[in-house]
Formats: structure tokens, sequence, C-alpha cells
């Protein structure tokens, strides 16, 4: 009986470092398993995703209102696809809506913002935003300033 | 002038033929393992006493552990708006450095200076001697069944010390502090690497401190003078000297593995 205890003791100490293992694999590593919300589906086209995560939130107002489950290329338009899992609280999204990819804060994590459109029909599974706006890519924003500023300075002699 | 220097001389040939007894303690151990093929009871009772009854204070240091570092990184990443990155932060800062480190000490504090202990005292009140005054070798029935459950014990205590402290982490961060739990989870994902963290940071440098801990512990307990002041000396030192192993091969190994970064 004692023995039986100890045994008992110990199975349950190492399932117990072997389950510490397997969440640092799973949960805390990249080896992580998609897709257990129980959200409805939607997705959307950005030219740019620029930082964009899986497991990164969609908002609405800066109400967490989903989160991007995976994001994948469209082999046709060369479009990055996001797809979102809306919580099934927020229904009522018109089909109109449109969605960008924000930045939270200079340094912060990018995030997938949508802006609710007019129309009387809402977002099921399946859906498709049409209507995204990319996101910022530093390098490309500086990039069109440099290039403003050699036209400005180029352009004023050419005028007098 | 010279009597001193004579004495130095005696202090390293002192120190050297200890290194060179503990390498052959370490020999003969690792030979009596096979032993346990025959008889995997004497290290499940072994495996009981340093592993299940190290658990306690392996999950609470760890536990709180985790939210200290929440805690702190919360405080300095709120200033950069940069809260989402405080995930990776505890996981990262756990799974390479505080998660083996800390559980070695822990485990050298807990369980290593049980182990001198006992087998000076096995030393002390002739035990060992009477086994083999009874042809029974000490070595594969007492020694190497403590040793191997000891360096089984310590990676797995490591792996649950760091699980609890992302645990402790994630608590304070997501449920006292407000920081989005899908950014915590995603962002550490994202930054940590199962092979190139969590398989060196965790399972090599755990199983090397634990290697070394119960080495060092079983060999202070075996070679301790047989008095009890020689015990309390032998235990002191094995806690000391397990710190002082592990704190020093953490910055080797960490060199190692991350030097280049």
């Amino acid at each position: 009986m004692k023995q039986k205890n100890l045994e008992l003791a110990v199975g349950l100490f190492v399932a117990l470092g072997l389950a510490a293992f397997f969440m640092l694999a799973i949960k805390v590593s990249d080896l992580s398993s998609l897709g257990n919300d129980e959200g409805y589906r939607v997705t959307a086209h950005f030219e740019n995703i620029g930082g964009l995560k899986a497991r990164a939130p969609v908002t609405l107002g800066g109400v967490r209102v989903g989160r991007v489950v995976g994001i994948g290329l469209d082999p046709q338009s060369y479009e990055a696809v996001v797809t979102m899992s809306i919580d099934p609280k927020y229904d009522r999204l018109p089909t109109d809506s449109s969605a960008s990819i924000l930045t939270s804060g200079l340094l912060g994590e990018q995030y997938v913002g949508l802006e609710p459109g007019g129309m009387d029909s809402y977002l099921k599974e399946g859906g498709t935003l049409k209507l995204t706006q990319s996101a910022l890519v530093l390098e490309k924003l500086i990039g069109r300033v440099f290039t403003n500023m050699a036209s400005g300075e180029s352009a004023p002699p050419k005028t007098p | 002038m010279m009597a001193s220097l004579a004495e130095l001389g005696r202090f390293a040939l002192d120190r050297l033929a200890r290194l060179g007894r503990a390498n052959l303690f370490l020999l003969q151990l690792l030979r009596a393992l096979s032993f346990l093929f025959r008889r995997p009871g004497l290290l499940v009772k072994q495996l009981h006493a340093v592993g299940v009854l190290s658990l306690p204070i392996i999950l609470v240091s760890g536990l709180f552990v985790g939210m200290v570092l929440g805690l702190q990184g919360y405080a300095n990443l709120v200033d950069f708006g940069a809260t989402s990155s405080l995930g990776t932060v505890v996981a990262l800062s756990l799974i390479r450095e505080l998660g083996p480190v800390l559980t070695a000490l822990l485990y050298a504090g807990r369980a290593g200076s049980a182990l001198t202990a006992e087998i000076g005292l096995m030393r002390a009140t002739e035990q060992l001697a009477s086994m083999q005054m009874m042809a029974v070798d000490p070595f594969p029935r007492v020694l190497a069944p403590r040793f191997l459950a000891g360096c089984i014990a310590v990676p797995l205590l490591t792996g649950i010390f760091t699980a609890v402290g992302i645990l402790g982490g994630y608590l304070v961060a997501v449920v006292q502090l407000g920081v989005d739990g899908g950014s915590f989870w995603a962002q550490m994902q994202a930054k940590v690497q199962l092979l190139a963290d969590v398989g060196n940071g965790v399972l090599i440098k755990s199983t090397v401190f634990g290697l070394v801990a119960n080495w060092i512990a079983l060999f202070e307990g075996y070679q301790a003078q047989p008095t009890s002041e020689g015990v309390s000396l032998a235990t002191t030192r094995t806690v000391v000297d397990t710190s002082l192993a592990v704190l020093g091969l953490d910055f080797l190994l960490t060199a190692l593995m991350f030097g280049e970064w």
C-alpha cells in the first residue's frame, strides 16, 4: 500500500513535469495550434499587412471584438488575406465596414481596426471586408517624404 | 615565508586531489547506474524524496517570481506603450535564465542539502561500511538511485517552475493589470522559439544543472568527515558550491547558446 502511494505520487509528479513541457511547447512557443475560437470568420484582403501577427486583436472603436486567426497570401492577386474571428456577440457589423491595420503606440504591436459602414445587411460566417487600408510601412513613408523634399528643392529654380 | 608558500602548495594540491576524487566518484556513479534497470523500485523512492517533496517550494516560488516579473515588466513597458510585449519579457526571462537557475538553487537548498546530510550520516554511523562488510556495494544501491532520481527530477521541476511562472505573469498582467490576453500570448509565441529557447534554456541548462547539483551533493556527503561537525560542514558546502557552480555554468552556457545575439 505504501509503495503504491509512492508510485502514484511519483507518477503524478512526472506527469505534471511533462505537462509543463507540453505547455511550454504548445502555448508558449511557436508551435501553437490555431482555431479554437467559436466566433464567425471574416476575411479581408490587404496590400500590405506590415507586422500583423496571427492572434492580434481586432477592434471596433477601440473595443476588442475578435482576433486575427490566420494570415495567408492570395496566389492570384498577391494580396495578403487576413482571416479574423469575430465574437458572435457583435453580429451586427454592416457588410460595407472597412478594415485597416493600425499600430498601438509608436512601437506597439499592430492590430486590425474596423470602421462600421451604413448598409442594412450584416457580416456573416465567411464574409469578406471589401474596403481595406494597408499597414503604414515606416520605410516607405520616410522614402516618400524624402522624394517630396528632393522634388520640392529642385522645383523652385525651374519656376522663374 | 617558505612556510606560507608550502601552505599554498598544500592547498592547491588538496584542491586538485579533491577534484580528482570527485571525478572518480562520478565515474563510479555512472558505472553503477545500470543496476537500476534491475531494481527500478529504488528509483521511485528517491524520485519521491527529491522530486515530489520539492514540488511545493518550486510551485510557490515559480508563481511569485512570475508575478513579480509581470509587475516589474509592466511598470517599465507601460511608459513605451509596449505592454503587449510583457508576455515575451516574462516568458523569455523565465525560459532562458530564471527557470533553470532558480530551480537549481532551490533544489540545492531543498534536496541537495538533504542528500548530503543523509549520505554523510550514513557514513558517520558506519552504515556504508557495514554494507561493504556484507559485500554489498553502496554505489548501485544507495548512491546511484539518488543520483539518477535527482537528474530526472531537476529538468521536470524546471519545466514546472517555468510554466507556473508564466501563468503567474499572466495572472498579474492580464487579470490584474488589464494587458490584452491575446497579445500577451501572441507576442510570446511569436518571439519564443521551441528549440532555441525552450530546448536550450529549459532542457539543456536544467539537465546540466541537475547533474552538477546531484554530483556535488552526493560527493560532499560521501566525503564528509564522519562527525556531526563534518556533516554540517559538508551540507553547507553543498549549498554554497552548487550555487556557485550553477551560476558560473549558467554564464558559460548562456555565452555559448545566446552569445552571438
